[in-house]
């Protein structure tokens, strides 16, 4: 075997192939949802009635809605609308959830009342949250946001608390202490750092949860009022048609499918090289 | 044991009572009166007052906080403002159909995840491994109430095989149950798929270890070594993940209740927010909620009793 063949082997590193996939996969949804803001075949709202429930290629590339709208300009829309909401979503779970767990690794006296209050939250289903929410606020995309971003909170405190455990238990945090470091500053010096791998994991592979659950919100009518376009919302008008124009239902469903199997994908090749327990088992 | 026992109960009672602080109190900050709302803009003063009164509505917050933990204990939970009937009576009539779609779907998932995570399990990196790899991946990716649309197209509108949505009652189970089956399907699809993932996981771990091959050493055959001795030892990780799968089960009724029409407690909740029927959403979610943390408990208890080592330290 030449040298390079070997040089090549190496760098085929475990999580490669799913990494590639991933990154491809969510590059080119990130593309497409900054494309339509720029850029769309048609106006993503514009109706023209006369041209309603077209096929596939009979007018534009994916079709036309009952209302004569281009399905392929909604879905770019769709695309932006969908990621906004799931990034808002998630940097609210992972900012609040990491502190949370951060804290409750550092002092035992946290640990018991974040805990529990996690165990509470978790308890609350985004959409449950978004029901309650939505009598308070209407529904829109503060509603989703905060009902998704809410039951992430849990999830990221588990995590981070998790591995901060792991992290307190070194003999660098206790050479650390002997140097004089206040809890904090041991914290943000050698906590967060070394546990930061695990945290951008996590959040790969909610954004692909949030996604999921926006589309959720906006099939029930709880996510970005119309004529915003999202996913979800598109999918509930494709329910009248399903036999005289099914291409209303498969597209949707096929892009939310695609940017979360993306998103899935390259948080697990992001695993197998950044977190430590998933890289000893590959 | 008993000690174990005793600590899971107060945490119980913890997570309940702070969740249903936090429900009532994001309820008790909706704008509009439930009294107003019911007698409409023509109402005098008088009345207003006589009919806020009478539904306890006069009563400082911690007073009707407490009257409705009673409530919830005993089962009186109100009068809906829509309906005109006890919201109690109303949501055990939707949980006859939300329980058993649920339960459906969770057997379902489970009938198609252990099968398909130990085969793929029992040789890595095999076809079927790959197989169920795909499976597990694209099953997470799409959403339940999109498999639901699909199998509506298909199976019930295409091939006409199954009804495309309502819900007859139980006075003709069969009919019930042909009515649950799609629903059911879309629930457990997604759920299999996570169940499949964890599943394999877990086997190949325990075929690894020391007491299998001991097994093997001593002529267990393959297939008995899997399903008699690393199957059950590998039981646990994915009892945990059922556990925590009962969230995502919960809000995915919800949304599968809706395209199937099903009349159940995720469709009364969606159709109390377009109603404003405020005391309908707080109790609904506050039992869905409970369900979540009851099934969580169970899940803590099975362990004891599936896995002897953690009974010995319990």
């Amino acid at each position: 075997m030449t040298v390079l063949a070997l040089r090549a082997r190496r760098a085929w590193r475990p999580g490669s192939v799913t990494l590639l996939v991933g990154g491809v996969l969510t590059a080119f949804l990130v593309a497409v949802a900054l494309t339509s803001l720029v850029w769309t075949p048609e106006d993503p709202a514009r109706m023209r009635i006369l041209q309603k429930l077209k096929g596939p290629l009979v007018s534009g590339l994916l079709g036309t809605d009952h209302l004569g709208r281009d399905v392929a300009s909604m879905l770019m829309r769709g695309a932006f609308n969908s990621l906004t909401v799931a990034f808002a979503a998630v940097a609210v779970g992972a900012v609040l959830g990491t502190l949370a767990g951060v804290a409750a690794a550092a002092r035992a006296g946290f640990d018991a009342v974040l805990m529990r209050i996690c165990d509470a939250l978790f308890a609350l289903p985004p959409i449950l949250s978004a029901i309650m929410l939505g009598a308070l606020l209407g529904p829109g995309a503060l509603t989703a946001i905060i009902a998704i971003g809410v039951f992430m909170i849990p999830v990221f405190a588990r995590v981070t608390r998790g591995a901060a455990l792991q992290i307190w238990a070194r003999d660098y945090i206790m050479a650390a202490r002997m140097a004089g470091k206040g809890t904090a500053r041991i914290t943000l010096e050698h906590v967060l750092p070394n546990i930061a791998g695990q945290i951008i994991v996590q959040v790969t592979i909610q954004l692909a949860m949030a996604i999921l659950t926006e589309a959720g919100l906006s099939f029930l009518g709880l996510g970005l009022p119309p004529p915003a376009p999202t996913w979800g919302r598109m999918l509930a008008e494709a329910q009248t048609y399903l036999l005289q124009a099914p291409h209303l239902a498969l597209a949707p469903g096929l892009a939310i499918a695609a940017a979360v199997l993306g998103l899935n994908l390259l948080g697990d090749g992001l695993a197998a090289r950044l977190d430590p327990r998933r890289r000893q088992a590959s | 044991m008993l000690r174990h026992l005793a600590r899971r109960a107060a945490g119980f009672a913890v997570t309940f009572l702070l969740i249903s602080v936090l429900v009532f109190c994001m309820m008790e900050i909706v704008p509009g009166d439930p009294a107003s709302a019911m007698l409409g803009t023509s109402a005098t003063p008088e009345t207003l007052a006589a009919l806020r009164a009478q539904m306890g509505l006069d009563a400082p917050a911690v007073v009707r906080y407490l009257r409705w933990l009673g409530g919830l204990a005993s089962g009186n939970l109100g009068i809906s403002y829509t309906y005109g009937v006890p919201v109690g009576s109303l949501i055990l009539e939707r949980l006859a159909v939300t329980l058993p779609l649920t339960g459906l779907a969770v057997l379902l998932a489970i009938g198609i995840a252990l099968p398909l995570g130990v085969t793929a399990a029992s040789r890595p990196g095999g076809v079927a491994d790959g197989a169920a790899t795909l499976y597990a991946q694209a099953g997470i990716a799409v959403p339940n109430f999109w498999i639901g649309l699909l199998l509506i197209m298909t199976v019930a509108l295409g091939l006409g095989l199954l009804p495309a949505g309502g819900f007859p009652g139980w006075g003709d189970p069969v009919a019930a149950l042909r009515a649950l089956l799609l629903p059911a399907l879309a629930l457990a699809i997604p759920q299999s798929a996570v169940l499949t993932r964890v599943t394999r996981a877990s086997v190949v771990e325990v075929m690894n270890e020391d007491f299998v091959r001991t097994a093997r050493a001593k002529g267990a055959s393959v297939s008995r070594a899997l399903w008699r001795h690393a199957v059950p030892n590998a039981l646990v990780p994915v009892i945990t993940m059922l556990g925590l799968q009962i969230s995502f089960l919960i809000g995915g009724a919800v949304l599968v209740e809706n395209v199937f029409t099903l009349p159940g407690m995720g469709r009364l909740a969606w159709q109390a927010l377009a109603q404003r029927d405020l005391i309908v959403i707080q109790n609904v979610v506050m039992v869905f909620a409970t369900v979540v943390i009851v099934v969580n408990l169970g899940v803590d208890l099975l362990y004891t009793v599936v896995d002897p080592r953690l009974r010995r330290r319990a």
